[in-house]
Parts: C-alpha cells; sequence; structure tokens
C-alpha cells in the first residue's frame, strides 16, 4: 500500500460509485443535453477520481504519480486537439481533405490501375 | 520460491517500491491506448451526428450491469489487498476469486452483448465491425477492454495460489492497481458507447 495511513471505509466508496452509476443512468433519460453531459460525462469523471484516490490510493500515493498519470492526461488532450482539424475539418488555408468532402472520386479519375498492378 | 521476494519488493530509489512504480508507468502508457482510442472517437462522434442512431442499438442495462460488475470487483480486489496486508491470506485469497468471477460474469454479458449483434437474423440488428465506423470503434474500444479484463483475471488466477501459502502478497496491490484502471475504463467507454444517443 501506498505508505502507512488510515484505511478508507471501502464499501461507502462502493455505495457512492453506486449511486453515481444510478444518476449517470437516469439522468440522459431525460433528454436534456446539458443535463446528459454532466450526468454521463461529469459524474465518470467524478466516479474516476473515487476510484483513483481510495481504491488505488493516489490519495496517499507520491505526488510524483500524479504527475505522471496527469501529465500522460495532458499529451492525450495535445493529440486530440492536433488531429482535430484533420477529423473536424474538411479545408484549411493550404490542405484539403478530399475523402470528408467528396471530392476523391473525381481525383480518382485520373488514375487507373493497369494489368501489372501499378498506378497510372 | 524465495521467501525473501524480489527486489522489487522492497526496493526503492523513487521512494515508492519498484514494482507499484512499474505498475504505474504501465497504467500511464494505457492512458495513451485508450486515451488516444476515446479522444479519436469523441472526435468522430463530434463529427457523425448520425452515430447517435448507432448507439440506439446497445444495450444500456447489459452495459450498465457491466459497470456494476466492475465497479464491484473494484472493491472485492481492494479488499483482497486490505486482507493481504493484515497477513489474512486466506481472506485475500478468496476475495481475488471473487474478483475473477467478476470478470467473468463480464465477459459472459459481454457474450451476450457480442453474438446477439454478430449473428442477428434481422439484417436490422446485425452488427459488425465492418457495418460502419462507429461499429469499427465498438468492437475495437470493447474488444481490447475485454482483453485488459482477461489479462488481469488470468494474473489474479496465477497470484492467487502463491499469495495462499503467504509468498508474495505485494502482488496483491500491483494487480489491484490495474484492474482498478481496467475499471476506469469501462467507466468512460459506458457513457460513450451506450448512454450518448
Amino acid at each position: 500500500m501506498a505508505g502507512a495511513h488510515a484505511h478508507p471505509n471501502y464499501v461507502k466508496i462502493w455505495v457512492l460509485l453506486l449511486v453515481l452509476l444510478v444518476v449517470s443512468i437516469i439522468g440522459p433519460e431525460l433528454g436534456i443535453p446539458w443535463l446528459t453531459l454532466v450526468t454521463a460525462f461529469g459524474i465518470a469523471l467524478v466516479k474516476t477520481y473515487y476510484v483513483a484516490a481510495y481504491f488505488m490510493h493516489l490519495n496517499f500515493e507520491k505526488k510524483y504519480i500524479w504527475s505522471l498519470l496527469i501529465m500522460a492526461t495532458v499529451l492525450v488532450g495535445v493529440f486530440f486537439f492536433g488531429v482535430a482539424s484533420d477529423i473536424m475539418k474538411t479545408d484549411g488555408q493550404n490542405w484539403q481533405d478530399c475523402i470528408a468532402n467528396k471530392t476523391c472520386a473525381e481525383q480518382q479519375r485520373y488514375f487507373v490501375i493497369d494489368g501489372d498492378g501499378q498506378l497510372r | 520460491m524465495s521467501m525473501q521476494g524480489p527486489l522489487a519488493t522492497s526496493r526503492s530509489a523513487t521512494g515508492i517500491p519498484t514494482g507499484r512504480l512499474g505498475v504505474w508507468w504501465l497504467l500511464a502508457s494505457e492512458i495513451f491506448i485508450f486515451g488516444g482510442l476515446i479522444a479519436c472517437y469523441i472526435l468522430y462522434r463530434l463529427n457523425n451526428p448520425w452515430w447517435g442512431g448507432e448507439a440506439v442499438f446497445t444495450k444500456v442495462p447489459a452495459g450498465a450491469f457491466n459497470t456494476f460488475v466492475l465497479l464491484t470487483s473494484s472493491l472485492f480486489i481492494v479488499l483482497a489487498h486490505d486482507a493481504a496486508e493484515k497477513k489474512d491470506f486466506d481472506r485475500a485469497f478468496k476475495f481475488i476469486w471473487y474478483t475473477i468471477g467478476g470478470g467473468g460474469v463480464f465477459l459472459l454479458v459481454k457474450y451476450y452483448e457480442y453474438s446477439s449483434k454478430l449473428f442477428a437474423d434481422d439484417p436490422e440488428l446485425l452488427k459488425t465491425p465492418l457495418t460502419n465506423t462507429y461499429w469499427s470503434f465498438y468492437y475495437t474500444a470493447t474488444g481490447l477492454h475485454a482483453l485488459h479484463v482477461i489479462g488481469g483475471m488470468v494474473i489474479m488466477a496465477l497470484i492467487s495460489f502463491d499469495l495462499r501459502k503467504g509468498f508474495n502478497p505485494h502482488r496483491v496491490e500491483l494487480i489491484g492497481l490495474y484492474w482498478h484502471f481496467v475499471d476506469i475504463v469501462w467507466i468512460f467507454l459506458f457513457p460513450l458507447l451506450y448512454i450518448a444517443k
């Protein structure tokens, strides 16, 4: 375990997690977009905190482990925003995503695969 | 096997035992694996509102039940860890096998979900990884997660018998960290794939 520390009441945390699970299921049923975001994804973050902090004992762990995990998460965020333009946009100042804007079919007219399997 | 245990049990150049540090590094790398997958899913989902219509075909009660199962198995493994620390190895052994049982139930539910989509007679309900990009993501994400569940169950089974004899009790904490991470991944996959319609 992460050093000597008092053990949290694991059953209480489990009950809390189950309550959060019920809320995350019922909330989106109401069909209100912002409430769906809060109850489904906001509560997922809260559940993650409780599992990480108490079941994984991150609250009692060395602080640099937090830094390690946060750094990894931030780098995933960098990846997210790095590729977002490729996925979300179909063109930019100097490029065009021909698959997304469906012009590839026209471009492909200029390419023919001959009998040898060569692209011409 | 040595009663003294491996160096990773006790040596600590960083303030925490080397074995535990290794698991944290593993989990950081897992953040990139699942984080990258989830990030791509979110981007495509935002760009393809019609995916909400595909999510209707997932079974929310099955996903919710599996969330309950994994949260409960997380409780079991932390109780196993607690028992191992108190040198109550029989109790720790018992809770490890409860956790493995939880993993088994999770996989059975997944099997039910997969088979109802992959082998559906009704063409509208037939959903394979090739149906469209939503289902490619669905099977990739849930399949990769299920492989992690299987891996965790195998490791827990392997360490449980040593544990019963009092060997290497620190391994319960290490596999516990991994299992909680698998739980956290599901906590995100559930709303993304099942709830957001």
